[in-house]
């Protein structure tokens, strides 16, 4: 594989296509009463390797390639995808695309055009899938090793190692290209613990869009991390049950702004009225300590991109500023329906999906405590650093997220570890109910994945420990 | 083209590489995705995706690649990746091919085909969708919004072929129709949905009863609330009583088993369940959802049940897991082509009870109908249960007021036990179906 890949000559040369036969295709898709038509190119390998027993004993290698033609019309979108990449089946595409264009009755809409060029936040030498599978597999042995020195109750730890090379190419009808390439590696890892009859297990992970040997740098933390989140919970008792203050810890338990804020500020929820935050924005939806961002440019996270997948260049978006609700993340036709700016959020899983607003990486902003004090502050109550993941209905606001590591705290102490439970909340509440923030923002360590519509797209979270007064816990002991 | 002879032809390539042995798993299908909200269009999508996988043995050691490039280059790049990888990964004496004499030997016609799936037009698809959003609207002034009603198809051939000497191939096709309403009552929304889904187009439901039963459904949770923290009978509706059915499917599975992952370890032959409770797999179901003739392997599909009166009588098991335990495969493997075959439930079921579902409502002094449950909380290790619920509070027998923000918490291991009433109201709406059922008790958290 090519050390630079150039995704406007990597997929004409691939397919044998030229610019004009792009454009072409793209004169049918918009030959209608379109308002806006893409074309979308990709091109995906991916190697796992598993660990379990102390062996790598599976590895797979995929490659996915294809093209999607999508038309844009008011409200309605057409979309035809084909992995055969030929010009003939591109028209076909194109045809049944436009179909939706047809019997429009509607009025043009004009649809923004992304300016500004693309960010380079994760150029690496040489795309990591092409790490020999015999490095991946030494890693994870490793990795075996070190878990299993953390604890002797460590009986089993399984690991996957994923990596990704993936190159996409947005093509649109003002003979823009747009192209990326991304890199992704990641490695989950979970361990087994038994001691007496009780079985427990733990997990860790992490990644990026970097090389394998920044990976190789974190791995041993993960592993440890895994090995003795199991440990500990060996020694869990039951989770409390009803409404009790929470203090939620740095880094992962941002899930809480995904699911609580993040996903009813999309813009499609937003433009059809069907998510409780729409036409909010001016109003309170959290304490003033709370500002929230939803930021696809660091360099190398998970959730980054350079474009989206409508070309876009991504940004920095304040979706609340002190508590007050700032902004919505968008698509192009999202935007283009509000008359709102494009944010760069328009991702899809691949080329078989349509783009919609996505988050990106999101997280709270740093508060000024430290985190032990806020942890003093509370008389009893919960204290969570881990969970597994999370869900929420976007219309009732009503989210849930699942804390796989957390304590009880008494008398401002941190206590005996409890059973994984189930925290329930209400949307447009929670964040009012958040009383300290503490100075220790951390982004999470690279593992989080978003489904939304049968979609998956890698995110990202973060948050600074944070206590939320009154927040219920489904837990088995009143 | 015949997929099988692709499916054939990759083995064929993959023993001149090298490998000792290997099994191909090549699908194609065409799928159309319509959507209308608010009466106008919104939505269409046309897919067409073909996709094959190559699973190799190479000095005891297993490797699998896929693709979709299925041409003659394309193949060749498959199998010199898959030979490469496993060259670099560590033998397992467990790994291969089932044993021949677990192959299926017939491959039963299931009617899992409906030609019907390559000619449906785009109106017609829009029609259904409009019907169904319609009856939805229609059904009430607090219906104020909609997400819109959606029809998608998709069909198919797959075709499996290994070195064994084993061939086989089916074409399957499926349907579905959902409606979304969106109510209001005091400045509150809620929503909810209502489906169908199946093999065939005229097995789907009509389309206004589908509009009107998910504005039922949608209509019935406004001005949910919180209850007070407490241990309560639960009753679960069908469509929430299926998902428990899954816990305990993933908790059988072969793959949780020997990792020693799953709270049901070494339980086969115990009582896992309350006595009233029988489980079944059923893979040769005509039309079913979640049949197949033969498994991911090649393996014979065969009806099995798996909970008898309670007690554990089978585990759900592909051939490696199989041989990990020390028993012969169930034929369950389930096989993606990028992937190695895991376990899966074919059309899984709880067989009915005799209580009419009113009848276990009636029951219930104070406890939760459940209709919803939300998020990630269950722990396949330990049995440890803890979900957001949503569902109706039920006082002296009868459904009073909608109930939202709260959790249910428990064990599956006691859950299992603790079900005490069964209904008769078992419909094969999706592939793991389950009647009505009450469990005596569990945590509820609240206000």
């Amino acid at each position: 594989m090519d050390a630079v890949v150039i995704p406007e000559r990597f997929f004409l040369d691939r397919f044998a296509l030229g610019t004009a036969a792009l454009e072409r295709v793209l004169g049918t898709a918009v030959a209608t009463r379109a308002d806006h038509a893409d074309l979308f190119f990709e091109y995906r390998v991916a190697q796992t390797a598993s660990l379990e027993d102390g062996l790598v004993k599976k590895a797979t290698r995929s490659v996915r390639q294809g093209v999607g033609v999508r038309v844009l019309a008011g409200t309605r979108q057409g979309y035809a995808y084909t992995d055969e990449v030929s010009l003939d089946r591109l028209e076909i595409a194109a045809r049944a695309a436009r179909y939706i264009a047809e019997q429009r009755s509607d009025a043009a809409v004009a649809v923004a055009v992304a300016d500004g060029r693309p960010h380079d936040l994760y150029a690496v030498a040489a795309p990591p899938v092409d790490t020999p599978v015999a490095d991946v597999a030494a890693l994870l042995g490793r990795l075996d090793a070190v878990a299993r020195a953390y604890d002797p109750h460590v009986t089993n730890v399984l690991g996957t190692i994923g990596i990704e090379h993936r190159v996409i190419l947005v093509a649109t009808p003002d003979g823009r290209m747009v192209g990326d390439v991304r890199p992704l590696v990641h490695l989950s890892i979970t361990c087994i613990a038994e001691r007496g009859g009780v079985r427990q297990q733990g997990n860790h992970g992490g990644g990026g869009r970097f090389t394998f040997a920044e990976l190789v740098g974190r791995a041993e933390a993960f592993a440890r991390d895994a090995a003795r989140q199991a440990i500990t919970n060996l020694d869990a008792g039951p989770a409390p049950a009803g409404t009790m203050n929470v203090v939620l810890g740095p880094g992962w338990p941002g899930i809480l702004l995904h699911e609580a804020v993040g996903h009813g500020l999309e813009g499609d929820f937003s433009r059809k009225g069907t998510s409780t935050f729409s036409n909010r924005i001016g109003t309170r939806v959290a304490s003033e300590l709370c500002t929230v961002v939803d930021d696809g440019t660091i360099p190398s996270r998970r959730g980054s991109l350079n474009v989206d997948d409508e070309g876009t260049p991504t940004q920095r978006t304040v979706l609340i500023e002190n508590g007050i609700l700032r902004g919505y993340l968008q698509d192009k036709q999202n935007a283009a329906l509000m008359g709102m700016p494009l944010t760069g959020n328009g991702r899809r899983e691949s080329f078989a999906h349509l783009p919609m607003p996505r988050m990106t990486n999101t997280f709270m902003l740093a508060g000024t405590e430290a985190p032990e004090d806020i942890i003093r502050s509370v008389d009893r109550g919960l204290y969570a650093v881990s969970f597994g993941g999370g869900s929420v209905d976007i219309t009732s606001g009503k989210f849930v997220f699942s804390a796989s590591e957390a304590y009880e705290i008494e008398g401002g102490k941190i206590g005996r570890p409890v059973n994984g439970a189930t925290l329930i909340g209400d949307g447009p509440d929670v964040l009012t109910r958040i009383t300290r923030v503490g100075h220790d923002l951390a982004l999470d360590d690279g593992i989080g994945t978003c489904g939304k519509d049968g979609q998956s797209v890698p995110v990202g979270v973060g948050l600074p420990t944070v206590r939320i007064d009154g927040i219920t816990v489904g837990g088995t002991q009143a | 083209m015949d997929l099988r002879d692709v499916a054939q032809d990759l083995v064929a390539r993959a023993r001149r590489a090298g490998a000792e042995a290997a099994d191909a798993v090549v699908g194609d299908s065409d799928g159309l995705e319509v959507g209308i909200r608010l009466g106008e269009v919104e939505k269409l999508k046309r897919s067409r995706e073909r996709r094959a996988g190559l699973r190799v043995f190479v000095g005891g050691a297993t490797a699998i690649a896929s693709s979709g490039d299925l041409s003659a280059a394309g193949l060749d790049a498959l199998v010199d990746d898959a030979v490469a990888l496993a060259r670099v990964i560590a033998p397992d004496p467990c790994g291969g091919l089932p044993d021949a004499a677990d192959l299926a030997t017939a491959q039963p016609d299931l009617a899992l085909y409906d030609a019907a799936v390559e000619t449906i037009e785009p109106a017609a698809a829009f029609d259904r969708c409009r019907a169904a959003e319609e009856a939805a609207r229609a059904a009430s002034a607090e219906i104020t919004n909609s997400d819109g009603s959606e029809f998608g198809c998709g069909g198919g051939q797959v075709a499996l072929a290994s070195s064994h000497g084993f061939v086989g191939g089916y074409g399957s096709s499926s349907f579905s129709l959902t409606a979304v309403p969106i109510a209001t009552r005091d400045g509150h929304m809620q929503r909810d949905y209502w489906y169908s889904t199946s093999r065939t187009l005229d097995g789907l439901e009509p389309a206004d009863a589908i509009g009107r039963e998910a504005a039922r459904r949608t209509l019935r949770r406004l001005g949910g609330r919180p209850v007070p923290t407490g241990e309560y009978p639960v009753v679960f509706d069908p469509e929430v009583a299926a998902s428990l059915l899954r816990h305990l499917a993933g908790a059988i599975s072969g793959g949780a088993l020997y990792r020693r992952a799953s709270f049901l370890v070494d339980t086969i032959g115990q009582a896992i369940a309350a006595p009233e409770v029988t489980i079944v797999d059923d893979p040769l179901r005509p039309r079913g959802l979640g049949s197949r003739p033969f498994d991911g392997e090649g393996v014979a599909s065969a009806r099995r049940t798996i909970v008898k009166a309670g007690v554990l009588q089978s585990y759900l098991l592909d051939t490696y897991s199989a041989r990990r335990l020390g028993l012969r495969t169930t034929g369950h493997a389930a096989r993606a082509a990028g992937d190695a075959p895991g376990v899966s439930p074919t059309n899984l079921y709880l067989e009915a009870g005799p209580h009419a579902p009113e009848a276990i409502v009636r029951s219930v002094a104070k406890g939760l109908y459940v209709t919803e449950l939300i998020g990630f909380g269950v722990n396949t290790v330990t049995g440890d249960y803890s979900r957001g619920a949503a569902g109706l509070w039920i006082e002296n027998g009868e459904l009073t007021h909608p109930v939202e923000e709260i959790t249910i918490a428990g064990n599956l291991r006691e859950m299992f036990r603790d079900i005490s009433m069964i209904g008769n109201d078992l419909r094969f709406r999706t592939a793991t179906a389950a009647p009505t059922i009450k469990i005596a008790r569990m945590m509820l958290a609240g206000t």
